[in-house]
């Protein structure tokens, strides 16, 4: 190789007196990023050690210099410059001296560029008052928009990409029955289980089936599903579009006088909320018959678990789980959306975003569960 | 530029492809030591491909790829550790890490490959920096400086470590004529001042011109390197009409 380059070449330092007194610093091999490291320590422990007013450093024995041998020299003389003393570099290659001399120390002091302003607390609590703000008010705009956009959608149902919106229902439909019917199924089992060690001390056993009837097809059916939803496909949405932000084909949308919430938006919303209701039913499914195998091994007759399970909920139940996962599905759909619009332009903005989709669902999924809630409640559903 | 000796990179009969599509096929060429070196040809012709395999990103379906004598793809972890140190590469793209600042990209390589101290990381980043003029936007992330800027912190990038050698992918595209012009002078001046091996990827001719000691002609259809040499001779005395046509153009 040109620099005939040896890997195993190493650099070694020493002290020495100079015949006219001075403190002598004499290097020698090879100066390179690996193996200036073990030389840097040596030779700054010597300097500080003798801290003379004049240092002599002999670079003639040094075989090859690049760039850490060269911060190595500067950072030599930067220390008996700030002691006030003096740094004589002795037998340098031509080369390597005009590397060293080519910038100023004060050129390459990172501190001299750093442009990071310092804010106090309150300035600090300000912006983030006025970031959440931000986020809020871009929340209402993006309601908006989704609103008018899919009053457009259904208005001129012709102008909706359905081939985009059908490969979005298998995406985020038929692909997750695996994960659905499986924590459905296991979601059914444990909770009969548990529910069973419970019942049987009182002998009532056969209130497995109520429980878990009432339980999972009212409320936890449709705020299961909704979760895996928002880590399954929010999560995914927010992922891709932002990927497209970052790559500018959002922009580009924009420039061609495209909205993105109606090309990219609206046929994602569509397809969760056309999922949630049979992902919620099958959800139910799977966990009635994991509540089934608990009720079977505890001599529970099959038609029995069944008649017991359906007898607990009414057609009102059903229909106001079913209308709860119908809203579930638009929630964590929007959110996923919205933030992937938000996505900073860098690889980790898109990671935020994604994790941004998933905590923004999970919370709207707490807070409109509360809601619908209170609201059955008092419609005495 | 030393031609008498053994080459730094000798890329033998090699034959590249992408499952049964073959890109390449028995390319042979020499790199020599401190020279710049272009690999140039039209879009969709395998110089990107080319350049992945001389830096071992890809395993060739046929032939070597020799850095200093070594072949990248057969050597041993260790080995290869060592042949990938004396090589930096820079991305068409850029390729900076997004969620750093450009004195971290920078840093990143020192830091991750090597037990230098805080204090020479930082004054050999910087030296870098400033070596490519990005001194003052070393604490800016790379979104906030322009395609240009990210270009030369990547160059800055790939020399961290002072590498042999210096693999560009198309380092002018996408930049403005003039940015263009600067980018071959740092190129120019850094094969000067520290004896830097270029291989560069372009289709820029201007860019050719301007920094190659040699060029090799690859072609779409011949799948092959259908001429070498400086960029002069071939314009003015290769007979193969497909060259003079190509480095003719907009000249």
């Amino acid at each position: 190789m040109s620099r005939a380059r040896e890997q195993t070449a190493s650099a070694s330092v020493e002290a020495e007196q100079g015949s006219d007194g001075a403190f002598r610093l004499v290097l020698s091999g090879r100066l390179d990023a690996h193996t200036t490291a073990g030389a840097w320590r040596e030779a700054l422990r010597l300097l500080e050690g003798a801290a003379p007013g004049r240092a002599v450093v002999d670079a003639s024995r040094v075989d090859y210099c690049d760039g850490a041998g060269i911060a190595l020299l500067r950072e030599l003389r930067r220390r008996q410059d700030a002691r006030g003393g003096e740094l004589v570099i002795e037998g340098l290659a031509e080369e390597s001296r005009s590397s060293l001399e080519r910038f100023e120390d004060a050129e390459l002091d990172p501190a001299r560029y750093r442009r990071t302003v310092r804010h106090g607390p309150v300035e600090r609590a300000g912006r983030a008052a006025v970031a959440v703000l931000q986020d809020g008010r871009q929340q209402v705009e993006f309601v908006g928009e989704l609103m008018v956009a899919m009053g457009g959608a259904l208005a001129r149902p012709r102008r909706l990409r359905w081939k985009d919106v059908f490969a979005l229902i298998e995406q985020v439909g038929a692909n997750a029955l695996p994960v659905v019917g499986l924590v459905g199924f296991l979601m059914g089992l444990v909770m009969a289980f548990e529910a069973a060690i419970i019942l049987q001390q009182f002998g009532v056993e056969i209130f497995v089936a109520k429980f878990i009837g009432l339980s999972l097809i009212r409320e936890l059916g449709p705020l299961v599903t909704a979760i895996v939803l928002a880590g399954r496909s929010g999560s995914s949405f927010a992922a891709e579009l932002g990927t497209m932000q970052v790559n500018d084909e959002i922009s580009a949308l924009r420039t061609m006088g495209l909205e993105p919430v109606r090309v990219l938006v609206v046929s994602r919303v569509l397809a969760a909320v056309a999922m949630m209701p049979p992902l919620t039913v099958f959800f139910d499914l799977a966990g009635l018959l994991g509540g089934a195998f608990v009720a079977f091994s505890l001599g529970i007759p099959l038609v029995t678990y069944t008649n017991q399970a359906l007898a607990s909920v009414d057609l009102s139940d059903v229909l106001g789980a079913l209308v709860k996962a119908l809203v579930l599905g638009l929630l964590v759909a929007a959110a996923g959306c919205l933030r992937g619009l938000q996505t900073e332009r860098s690889a980790s903005g898109v990671g935020r975003a994604t994790t941004r989709a998933v905590v923004s669902g999970i919370i709207l999924i707490a807070v409109a569960s509360g809601v619908f809630a209170v609201v059955y409640y008092y419609l005495g559903i | 530029m030393n031609r008498s000796g053994e080459a730094l990179i000798r890329v033998e009969n090699l034959t590249a492809a992408y499952g049964d599509e073959v890109v390449l096929q028995d390319v042979s060429l020499e790199v020599y030591a401190g020279e710049v070196f272009a690999i140039l040809g039209g879009s969709g012709c395998g110089k990107s491909t080319l350049l992945r395999h001389m830096v071992g990103l890809h395993e060739p379906a046929a032939g070597r790829v020799l850095i200093g004598g070594r072949d990248i793809c057969r050597a041993d972890d260790a080995q290869r550790r060592r042949i990938l140190r004396s090589i930096g590469v820079t991305y068409q793209s850029g390729a900076l890490f997004g969620s750093m600042t450009l004195l971290e990209n920078v840093r990143f390589p020192l830091e991750e490959l090597t037990e230098l101290p805080h204090e020479a990381v930082d004054t050999i980043a910087m030296t870098k920096l400033r070596l490519v003029g990005l001194a003052e936007y070393a604490e800016s992330p790379p979104a906030e400086v322009s395609g240009g800027m990210q270009k030369r912190a990547a160059i800055a990038r790939a020399m961290a470590l002072d590498p042999e050698i210096l693999c560009m992918d198309e380092p002018s595209s996408g930049l403005d004529p003039v940015t263009s012009a600067e980018l071959d002078q740092l190129i120019l001046e850094l094969a000067r001042a520290l004896s830097v091996t270029f291989v560069v990827v372009s289709h820029e001719l201007a860019s050719i011109y301007t920094i190659a000691d040699r060029v090799a002609m690859l072609d779409k259809q011949a799948r092959t390197i259908i001429a070498t040499g400086t960029p002069q001779e071939l314009r003015e005395h290769s007979e193969d009409e497909r060259v003079r046509r190509f480095l003719e153009r907009n000249v």
